[in-house]
């Protein structure tokens, strides 16, 4: 178990590298750069710009070199110092712009994942053990309906849903109250409540993804040899479903954790511009329509990172969870 | 008598046994009953994408400043209890007093009947002959918006026929270039192995671990705004395509990897038939059925992703339109609570999207005829 683990940490730092390769590439893919748009926006204001002021600003900001140059002194930087380079239109430091969202998007992101697995699991084990009941039906039905509905829409039905019925969309993931006074217990039932829709959107495919899943596994389990032989030799019910079924079930559903983790982060990203809330989502929309290459480029390399992080973390947990995977490793 | 029975039971079996893969994939597919209603249901709608500018009243371009975010126009038969057969009313506007914002309600006066396969404005039918032909319209003068207007006052429902063209089309575009991408680069991963294999295989990893939405709005990001309508389509098509030829590789190279110590692989080799020819004559068939259900799982992706792209402004642009487009404006919440028939369009994406669902479930159930 060990060696596999360190195996597999160690292929972790290339393929991070290699992701940080592929996003510098498509960041500056756009013709042109932050000078070009930066100086059409402030000539349609009125400004003047010589070409010489044009190839001062790209000098300064380092823009004039090919793009192998640029990546290597930002990876540079990245290792020696933390720096991920500066953002154009923050005039800030990209990290502190990212800091700024980044601890309440992951937070969202795991409060969305932790409620996907809480409410899919049960649900997909119920569907299985009680195939074709109304119970089985009604979320098979709902499963293929989320499964099916883009995630921008839904929040678009569901906000006109809220307007119509009680006048507030609840847009944004804080009311106004919240904003003014900052988040206190007599205002944390208004936060909850705004956190409703964001929870639906994002989760709702991933959930009924995870019920499919787990439905079909588990159906797959229930009519094995073992569960007969356990079931002949009076192993109880509970057992046989918690102790085998489930854990050989779980396999998939543990492998596809950062599947879900990417979902998350593409749902959350196109949602949060819909609802206006506070995350990463909306200022990667503006960086790249500005052309704020490293903003943009980090923000994409974090939620590679992440999934990239997730995928270990997952291969961990399946060799710990199936023993076969960590003795196919072995035997290598 | 039971002879009888049993005989015809052997000849069941043996029909069974005798049909090729192919046959029983159809026969278990027409058993999903859904995934049948789903394939009518994308029949209609592509049918209607092909004759698009023959049933849409209207083009793209035509605009009435005098029907801004008019609501859909009633289709009536009687006119103060007589029976005149399907018209329509003409359309007033008058200015709300209070909020200033633009009332319309129907002119009792004005009588507009609907006219089939009438003349109006001109297109190039399938982009080969001219015609001006349309399925229905009113008569001069009076305007008929099945689905309302939009901010510029363009008849809603021929936009959204329209916009299917380019929505419906995207899709099996972006799952041609995912399958030549898929079969070449998975293909070349698995049937030689080693180093390249290696490669191959951490950049496919690199790839699938940016998530999709964020990956597409760079890469769409990076599309020259001012390209001609074509090469928007182009290339709005391959950067939907990510989706699915990534996977698509990984399931070829595994077939691959797991195919080419068939013995039949090695008689062929010895026999002396080229690379190529053991490629696309003895491996790729072997898992064809696999590819066109991993092909169509990924086409409701594809749907989303150009949808997505289009709303946000990053992919097709005006002139041309798709339901994307028509859905930018339903982005905020008071134009919806005003003018709710711009949601028309999300239940057509909803439908799509449920319908290719529907049909590669029922392709998955039916990939595997001898389980």
């Amino acid at each position: 178990m060990g060696n596999y683990v360190f195996k597999r940490v160690l292929m972790f730092v290339p393929t991070v590298l290699l992701l940080s390769i592929a996003v510098f590439f498509i960041i500056q893919l756009p013709p042109g750069d932050y000078v070009t748009s930066y100086v059409s926006r402030m000539s349609a204001e009125g400004e003047v710009f010589t070409s010489e002021d044009i190839d001062n600003l790209r000098e300064q900001y380092g823009l004039d070199m090919p793009w192998y140059y640029q990546y290597g002194k930002w990876m540079k930087k990245i290792i020696t110092e933390g720096d991920f380079g500066y953002s154009f239109s923050y005039n800030r430091p990209v990290w502190s712009v990212i800091m700024d969202r980044l601890p309440l998007t992951v937070a969202i992101t795991l409060i969305i994942m932790l409620f996907s697995y809480f409410v899919s699991i049960p649900i997909g084990i119920y569907s299985a053990l009680n195939q074709y009941s109304v119970g089985d039906f009604v979320f098979t039905t709902i499963g293929f309906l989320g499964v099916g509905t883009p995630n921008f829409l839904l929040a678009i039905i569901l906000m006109f849903a809220s307007f119509t019925l009680t006048g507030d969309p609840l847009i944004g993931l804080f009311s106004e109250d919240i904003l003014r006074e900052g988040l206190n217990f007599s205002n944390l039932g208004g936060f909850l409540k705004h956190l409703i829709i964001p929870i639906v959107v994002i989760g709702t495919g991933n959930t009924c993804g995870i019920i499919r899943t787990v439905r079909a596994q588990m159906l797959d389990e229930v009519t094995q040899q073992y569960v007969l032989t356990a079931r002949a030799k009076g192993v109880s019910e509970r057992v046989i479903t918690y102790k085998y079924c489930l854990r050989a079930a779980m396999n998939p559903v543990v492998s596809g954790l950062a599947g879900s983790l990417s979902s998350l982060f593409s749902g959350s990203t196109i949602s949060a511009i819909v609802m206006n809330m506070a995350i990463l989502g909306p200022v990667l929309y503006e960086a790249l329509k500005n052309q704020d290459m490293y903003l943009a480029g980090t923000i994409l390399l974090t939620q590679g990172f992440l999934v990239v992080l997730g995928t270990l973390l997952s291969d961990i947990a399946l060799a710990w969870l199936d023993p076969r995977i960590r003795y196919a490793e072995r035997s290598y | 008598m039971v002879l009888h029975k049993r005989k015809n039971k052997k000849n069941k079996d043996d029909e069974y046994y005798l049909a090729s893969q192919w046959t029983l994939m159809g026969r278990k597919f027409k058993k999903h009953k859904l995934a049948m209603v789903s394939l009518w249901v994308l029949g209609i709608l592509y049918f209607v994408a092909l004759f698009g500018n023959f049933i849409a009243p209207s083009d793209l371009v035509a605009y009435n400043s005098k029907i801004m975010n008019a609501p859909p126009t009633k289709i009536h038969m009687y006119h103060e209890g007589k029976y005149i057969g399907p018209f329509v009313y003409g359309i007033d506007m008058e200015r709300d007093p209070v909020t200033k914002r633009k009332v319309y309600s129907e002119n009792m006066d004005e009588i507009y009947k609907i006219q089939w396969f009438t003349h109006g404005c001109e297109y190039k039918f399938l982009g080969l002959f001219k015609s001006d032909l349309h399925l229905f319209g009113v008569e001069e003068g009076g305007a008929i918006l099945l689905m309302g207007a939009d901010s510029m006052g363009r008849d809603l429902f021929s936009r959204m026929i329209l916009g299917s063209q380019v929505s419906l089309t995207v899709p099996f575009a972006g799952t041609i270039i995912s399958f030549v991408l898929g079969i070449i680069i998975g293909g070349i991963s698995g049937y030689f192995g080693g180093v390249i294999d290696t490669a191959i295989q951490r950049i496919i990893e690199v790839l699938s671990s940016i998530p999709s939405i964020p990956l597409w709005m760079a890469l769409s990001a990076s599309i020259p705004p001012d390209i001609p309508v074509v090469r928007m389509y182009l290339y709005i098509t391959i950067i939907v395509s990510f989706i699915s030829w990534t996977g698509l590789a990984r399931i070829v190279r595994g077939k691959f990897i797991s195919l080419r110590k068939e013995d039949y692989v090695m008689a062929a080799k010895i026999s002396g038939v080229s690379n190529f020819k053991i490629i696309t004559k003895h491996l790729v068939p072997g898992f064809m059925s696999y590819l066109i259900v991993s092909l169509t799982l990924g086409i409701p992706g594809m749907i989303i992703g150009e949808t997505s792209m289009s709303f946000l402004g990053l992919g097709i642009r005006s002139p041309a339109t798709s339901w994307g487009v028509l859905l930018q404006e339903a982005q905020e919440i008071t134009s919806i609570a005003t003018y709710p028939w711009r949601l028309i369009p999300l239940f057509a994406v909803i439908l799509t999207v449920l319908a290719f669902n529907f049909i590669g479930d029922g392709l998955r159930d039916a990939a595997d005829p001898y389980k």
